[in-house]
């Protein structure tokens, strides 16, 4: 808000000092002035946080790309300016005027211009192909030794993330430790999707019958958001994912955290039994003996993830106990069955209070 | 131009005389009518999708019908709106343009018409049972029985067949058509560039569609006797549908945007009272375009994994495709240079397709770089690109072509000054809507998607987009208006209201059935205007009027035969035997094709009008 009170002071006192100035004798600096705070309002108003934007990199792969996005841009607004000026000018200085009803030069082409701009063009297109295959052939490298490895799965309409180095498995939040390479190896269990953060790389379609490759190095922390950029359906605008860029330290604790899971102490508690009879047949949650469910997300750590149903609401008690409750009215399609609400003359699987104690319990996994 | 029939004007033999017209001018309003009638209804259904996502987390439809509005959206405006839009020009024009008094094979052109109403009919019947929801691409396996249980894929399958057909019989008829009918002096090299684009067009047509056909034959059996070609858990290949698809899906990007290039290419001379800037370099760019055309399709798969030696391959012949084009907008652009323009509907049309295509164009160069696109594929930046080139471009061609040959239609013009207001706010929401989705796809707003959470920064650009779709809807309303005003209007617009060039301003508006009464000789590429300011005779000689016209027999077969081709796709769905009732209909309805006598009673030539 603050850029836009000094956009338009800034724009008032064009309009202010433009007195002397030509536009001002034809009285359209005060007329610009106020088009371009409008424009500038619309256009703040449009900003603000962008967390997936592809403009703003926090990974060597989108910095590559934007450093090839940028003059590509450049060199066709130039191009655009040229053409559509020309254009404007055309139609106001060789308009018809009533009375010069003379046939204009009936110029019928002419070679040696045609082949001038066809080598321009050609030569244009030249720079463009050089500067694009220097980026692929970056591109390209395979990733180094010492990378981490991820195993990227997904599933309409959710994401498995699986570090075989370091027995960790997880959805729809995936940590990566700052400035090291990471390897993702990219599977689905059923259609097509894709695999995109687009504040650390380009995308990736993940292709069901074939393992796609893809390799970058986050270079800035912080939490991005990503998506599946590929249709896959029903809630395919509700396939959410986030990366956590985090500090090496960080990592560590998040990965032991995940490799020990739950506390065995909260054996007991009365949210467990709730979790083995109605949960466990599809999640699984590391270090509960018979929570082997393969179906669903993982929840291993699921009391300190920051949204539910892959990105679709934040996470709190409350918003877990919806879910819980019934999911598809916050996920249209989800495959997860409603069990804290009568369906027809079935009654509900769970009752509030036990859905108040595997809420407790869930939450205590962090 | 009124022309005697036989039989009495009852409104049930008017009805019938439609049914059974061979008259390519005729043929041309039936397609047009019910291609703008398809893009209504397509229309309709991109508002309901841009008023669901006017705000984030909407909850004017669900996930999906909005699936199905967009799978519909797109492949309706393809194939129902604007391939059968430029189809209309094809009927009305060519024929004219080189001086033939029909199509090769009239009996056939109208059987394209009828199978591509019965193929569009059928599409859109699927909303009464569930309409396709894979997007216009069908990616499986999504689009598999397992993922998309429903019947929708079949309409979308059977119907692309049958309109596919109907598309490579009238691509046959026009090239026939185009290389045998010319009038004396039509060399190639003197048709008119919108003749030329209709040339090519058809070939990217023979050539794209069969193999398409055939696969989406595959991915039916796949989806009806479980065959797994398309599916990786029977050992196929969903990646082998992609490379099938795109093989015909980009040149078909052609289809949409040539003939409207021709349009332009016809109208901007007109106006600026000037020959078209470098004719053979604007012809050879559009048959290089066509030729590239089928060598760029992996490039909306560099997403896919193909690896970097494809996606090299396809972003160099994808930025070689550049050069022709830009070379097309430079030349177009040249021919305002110290020319006298007139300001009319279809120049502003005209002039806006060249600026807007040019902005598509330009998008579509920056993500022919495979890395960029790893980035903009799938975002809203692509819908951004595709309708400037298909909007923009296509229908911006479109409207200046239904402007400027109005005259050749009905007799009449369309309103000038409504027709300015109607250009205005088209440009005006068209940049509205669509300028800001380059920002949405810039800042990581995916395609496809049916709501979206707030907190993206993406509220504000959604809500614009929403804001200059409804000031577009208003122009198309304003647009109706105008041609509702244009059907009934008094005022005659004489056979050249446009002091035009080429052959279709040499006989009357509407033309007669016959076309000319004499046959047109051709000396150049601009035959009327050189007859009218280069000294040269004009192609017209009012002495040389024939006076034993016959003009080809109406005929019910072709709709016979397109109704059993019709029936054919839908028993597939709905009942084997309606099927093989489509089949005998078929075979018999050609049979009897074969046996009836196809010279109509004779056309009296209108002795008046035609080649002054």
């Amino acid at each position: 808000m603050h850029d836009l009170y000094r956009l338009i002071t800034l724009a008032s006192q064009i309009a202010g000092k433009s007195k002397a100035t030509r536009w001002r004798r034809y009285g359209v600096g005060r007329y610009l002035a106020v088009t371009l705070a409008a424009v500038g309002v619309v256009v703040l108003a449009g900003c603000g946080e962008l967390p997936q934007t592809i403009m703003h990199p926090a990974g060597d792969d989108a910095r590559l790309i934007l450093d090839l996005l940028v003059p590509v841009l450049w060199i066709a607004l130039v191009i655009l300016v040229v053409v559509v000026g020309f254009l404007i000018v055309s139609m106001v200085k060789y308009r018809y005027r009533p009375g010069n009803d003379g046939i204009p030069p009936q110029i019928h082409g002419n070679p040696r211009l045609e082949i001038t701009w066809m080598v321009a063009s050609a030569l244009i297109v030249a720079v463009l192909a050089v500067m694009t295959f220097k980026t692929m052939s970056i591109r390209a490298e395979a990733p180094g030794p010492g990378a981490l490895i991820v195993e990227v799965t997904a599933n309409q309409w959710w994401w498995e993330f699986t570090y075989p180095e370091l027995d960790v498995v997880t959805a729809n939040e995936l940590y990566l430790p700052i400035g090291q390479e990471v390897d993702l190896r990219l599977a689905s269990n059923d259609v097509i999707h894709s695999f995109w953060f687009p504040s650390l790389s380009g995308k990736q379609d993940v292709v069901p019958g074939t393992v796609n490759r893809m390799n970058f190095v986050p270079e800035e922390i912080g939490v991005y958001p990503g998506q599946c950029t590929e249709f896959c359906g029903l809630a395919h605008g509700q396939m959410r994912m986030a990366a956590f860029v985090v500090s090496p330290a960080e990592f560590d604790r998040w990965v032991e955290m995940q490799q020990t899971g739950a506390d065995p102490a909260l054996a007991t508690s009365p949210g467990a039994q709730v979790f083995q009879i109605n949960c466990a047949a599809c999640h699984s949650i590391r270090g509960t003996a018979a929570a082997f469910g393969q179906i669903g997300p993982e929840l291993t750590g699921i009391g300190a993830r920051t949204t539910l149903g892959a990105g679709v609401v934040n996470h709190t008690p409350e918003t877990l106990a919806e879910w819980i409750r019934d999911p598809s009215q916050i996920k249209p399609g989800v495959l997860m069955p409603a069990l804290g609400v009568d369906v027809g003359d079935v009654p509900a699987a769970l009752s509030e209070d036990d859905i108040t104690a595997l809420v407790n319990y869930l939450e205590q996994m962090r | 131009m009124t022309q005697t029939l036989p039989v009495a004007q009852t409104w049930k033999s008017d009805v019938w005389s439609w049914i059974t017209t061979v008259d390519h001018k005729r043929i041309a309003k039936l397609y047009l009518f019910a291609a703008v009638a398809f893009f209504a209804i397509a229309g309709t259904e991109s508002m309901i999708m841009r008023t669901q996502l006017a705000t984030p987390d909407g909850t004017l439809i669900d996930g999906s019908l909005y699936n199905q509005l967009f799978t519909m959206h797109g492949v309706s405006m393809i194939f129902i709106a604007i391939m059968p839009l430029n189809a209309g020009f094809f009927n009305l024009l060519v024929p004219l343009h080189i001086g033939a008094r029909d199509v090769a094979f009239p009996r056939l052109n109208a059987l394209s018409f009828w199978m591509f109403l019965f193929g569009a009919i059928f599409l859109n019947l699927s909303f009464f049972t569930g309409a396709p929801d894979g997007g216009w691409f069908a990616y499986p396996p999504l689009t598999g029985k397992e993922f998309s249980p429903g019947t929708g894929m079949e309409h979308w399958i059977l119907g692309l067949a049958v309109l596919g057909t109907s598309s490579i019989i009238s691509s046959l008829n026009f090239a026939v058509t185009i290389f045998n009918l010319r009038a004396p002096g039509m060399k190639m090299t003197r048709m008119p560039v919108f003749t030329w684009m209709t040339l090519v067009t058809s070939f990217l047509i023979l050539f794209a569609f069969p193999p398409f056909t055939v696969a989406s034959v595959l991915l039916l059996t796949d989806r009806i006797v479980g065959t797994g070609f398309f599916n990786p858990v029977a050992g196929g290949d969903p990646v082998l549908w992609q490379h099938l698809f795109w093989f015909m899906g980009h040149p078909e990007v052609y289809v949409l945007i040539l003939p409207p290039m021709g349009i332009v290419s016809e109208v901007l001379p007109t106006f600026a009272r000037k020959p078209l800037f470098g004719y053979t370099a604007v012809v050879f760019s559009g048959i290089s375009i066509g030729f590239m055309g089928f060598a760029v399709w992996a490039h909306h798969m560099f997403a896919v994994g193909l690896g970097p030696i494809a996606n090299g391959v396809f972003t160099a012949i994808t930025m070689l495709i550049a050069i022709p084009t830009g070379v097309k907008v430079l030349n177009w652009s040249a021919t305002l240079f110290r020319a006298s323009i007139k300001i009319t509907t279809p120049m502003l049309f005209a002039v806006s397709f060249v600026a807007l295509f040019t902005i598509g164009g330009l998008s579509g160069m920056m993500h022919a770089a495979s890395p960029v696109d790893m980035q903009h594929t799938d975002t809203y930046f692509i819908v951004a690109h595709l309708h400037y080139v298909l909007f923009g471009g296509s229908i911006f061609g479109i409207l200046a072509g239904i402007y400027y040959w109005w005259p050749k239609l009905t007799g009449r013009l369309l309103n000038e000054r409504l027709g300015k207001i109607h250009w205005f706010l088209a440009f005006l929401g068209f940049n509205i809507t669509f300028g800001p989705m380059h920002i949405l796809g810039n800042d990581g707003m995916p395609r496809r998607v049916y709501t979206y959470i707030s907190g993206q920064g993406w509220d504000t650009w959604n809500l614009v987009a929403t804001g200059g779709a409804y000031l577009m809807a208003l122009s198309f309303l304003l647009f109706a208006f105008i041609v509702l005003k244009g059907l009934r209007g008094e005022k005659s617009a004489g056979d050249d209201p446009w002091d035009g060039a080429t052959l279709e301003w040499a006989t009357t508006s509407p033309p007669a059935v016959h076309n000319f009464d004499s046959m047109p000789v051709v000396g150049s590429n601009r035959p009327v205007w050189d007859g009218k300011y280069g000294g040269s005779p004009a192609p017209m000689d009012p002495a040389a009027a024939e006076s034993d016209i016959h003009m080809p027999k109406a005929s019910y077969w072709p709709i016979f035969v397109a109704l059993g081709l019709a029936f054919a796709a839908a028993g597939v769905i709905y009942s084997y035997p309606m099927s093989a009732v489509g089949v005998v209909m078929i075979f018999y309805g050609t049979f009897a094709w074969t046996q009836e006598s196809t010279v109509g009673p004779p056309a009296r030539p209108s002795g008046s009008g035609a080649g002054h």
